[in-house]
């Protein structure tokens, strides 16, 4: 059952695009992964456009006052095998925001991030690189 | 012995409508994927796609939101995958066991197949109302529209036949699935005539909307309204209207041949389906998504004339 049920997620990893607050390069990244050039589809990768359908949250940008509530709220949303994968250098550990008064810290103070994906932005490369390497952890 | 070779029967009908049909079904969800990335020329997923995603939402934890009509929520899904099997049995049944005279026990009624096909878009519209979500209500409001939309051509084209049958063998076998195909095996399909054409011309354009592909893809517009009418679902009453409508994309085909095309019985029906099946996915691929009353003024305007033109021609005999 275990095994069947960790094929099933590692085989079809459904993902939700959370844009907390970026500048908008991650998350065209992010878009350039879907398109054909790199076809993510073929390992099963769908972009849901809904919480309860994903299996991971992409999270973009630097987390800040205002969008802080609103990612939690995401991310409960989300049913539970759940991978939050942190894209991009300010995702990771707040980048040139990181004396800002309103960013409240990278991804992993408040939720728990399974993959960093370093990078201004990221390379598309990386990136699948960097989900391989989560789902192969599970 | 004879009762229980007629059991043994029924248990392999029963296994070929519970489980064939859906993992048809989703292997046709396949088909469907695959050809859409080779259109966009892309390498596509691996056959057994849909089924490690059914199997992941099976196994997901399935998530009831706060303020949910719980009972209705959680049972909506069944109703449409009940519905859909129903469906499969008539049609399946109905196809191998075409019996013409009037003491049959079975009557594979057409109009109880029209109310069963029904049950999957009620079963989309009582699991958003129940979800209590903002955009699951829109998408709930153009589910009830665009079924208003295509229900009445989609009558329409099955009348075609039905009149045509009936000038022949009168109204008692016309309206049997069975009687439709008896007569098609007698007579030859009933697709080679103008009305025939029309009849199917309008009923593939009902199989897009029925199936909710992209001309008609309104109520859950991914882009617009996050899925829409099935916002609110996780886990395994999700997978459940996945495979509703995987099944549906096996039925609606199977139902055309049937209705039109000379019925299930000889190998050719294998080709023809996949014929259909290509033909709605080029379609789903080379189109864009119309508005909700594009696509009422589409289906009430243009198609339901053309219908009642086709059903004139089938009066006269064309
Ligand atoms: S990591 Fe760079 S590209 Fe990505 S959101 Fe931050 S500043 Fe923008």
């Amino acid at each position: 059952m275990r095994d069947l049920r960790l094929w099933g997620l590692k085989k079809s990893p459904w993902v939700y695009h959370v844009a907390a607050a970026s500048c908008n390069n991650c998350d065209i990244e992010i878009l350039e992964l879907l398109t054909p050039r790199y076809d993510v589809e073929r390992f099963g990768v769908v972009l849901v456009g809904s919480p309860r359908h994903a299996d991971a949250l992409l999270v973009t940008g630097v987390i800040n006052r205002k969008s802080l509530p609103r990612v939690l709220e995401v991310y409960e949303q989300t049913p539970k095998p759940c991978l939050v994968i942190a894209i991009g250098t300010c995702a990771c550990n707040n980048h040139i925001f990181r004396n800002s008064y309103n960013a409240v810290g990278p991804y992993d103070k408040h939720i728990p991030v399974h993959a960093y994906i370093p990078g201004c932005p990221p390379k598309p490369e990386a990136m699948i690189l960097g989900v391989v390497k989560a789902l192969s952890k599970l | 012995m004879s009762t229980w070779f007629s059991g043994w029967r029924l248990i392999v009908g029963f296994l070929v409508t519970v489980i064939g049909v859906p993992v048809v079904g989703l292997v046709l969800t396949w088909v469907d994927r695959f050809v859409s990335a080779r259109v966009q020329w892309r390498k596509g997923p691996p056959f057994y796609q849909p089924f490690a995603d059914i199997l992941k939402l099976l196994l997901k934890q399935t998530i009831v939101p706060q303020g949910v009509a719980r009972t209705a929520f959680l049972f909506a899904p069944v109703v449409g995958i009940a519905g859909m099997t129903l469906v499969a049995m008539l049609i399946i049944y109905s196809n191998f066991n075409t019996v013409v005279n009037q003491q049959s026990s079975f009557i594979g009624d057409i109009i109880v197949l029209l109310y069963c096909f029904a049950l999957v878009p009620i079963s989309f519209i009582i699991g958003a109302s129940a979800s209590g979500n903002p955009v699951a209500a829109v998408g709930a409001s153009r589910e009830m529209t665009l079924y208003l939309g295509y229900e009445l051509p989609f009558v329409l084209a099955i009348l075609i036949p039905v009149v045509k049958v009936t000038q022949q063998w009168g109204v008692a076998s016309a309206l049997r699935i069975g009687g439709l195909v008896a007569y098609q095996q007698q007579f030859g399909p009933l697709l080679y005539s103008v009305s025939g054409v029309i009849a199917a011309v309008i009923i593939l354009f009902t199989i897009q909307a029925k199936l909710g592909y992209v001309p008609f893809d309104i109520p859950e517009a991914e882009q617009e309204i996050m899925s829409g009418v099935i916002v609110e679902y996780s886990g395994a009453p999700l997978a459940l209207f996945r495979i509703t409508r995987a099944m549906a994309f096996v039925l609606l085909p199977l139902f055309l041949i049937t209705l039109l095309w000379g019925g299930l019985r000889d190998w050719w029906a294998l080709l023809k389906f996949l014929l259909i099946v290509v033909l709605i996915v080029l379609m789903k691929n080379t189109n864009p998504r119309l508005t909700i009353h594009q696509a009422l003024r589409f289906f009430w305007f243009i198609l339901a004339p053309i219908g009642i033109i086709g059903l004139v021609l089938a009066f006269i005999g064309l």
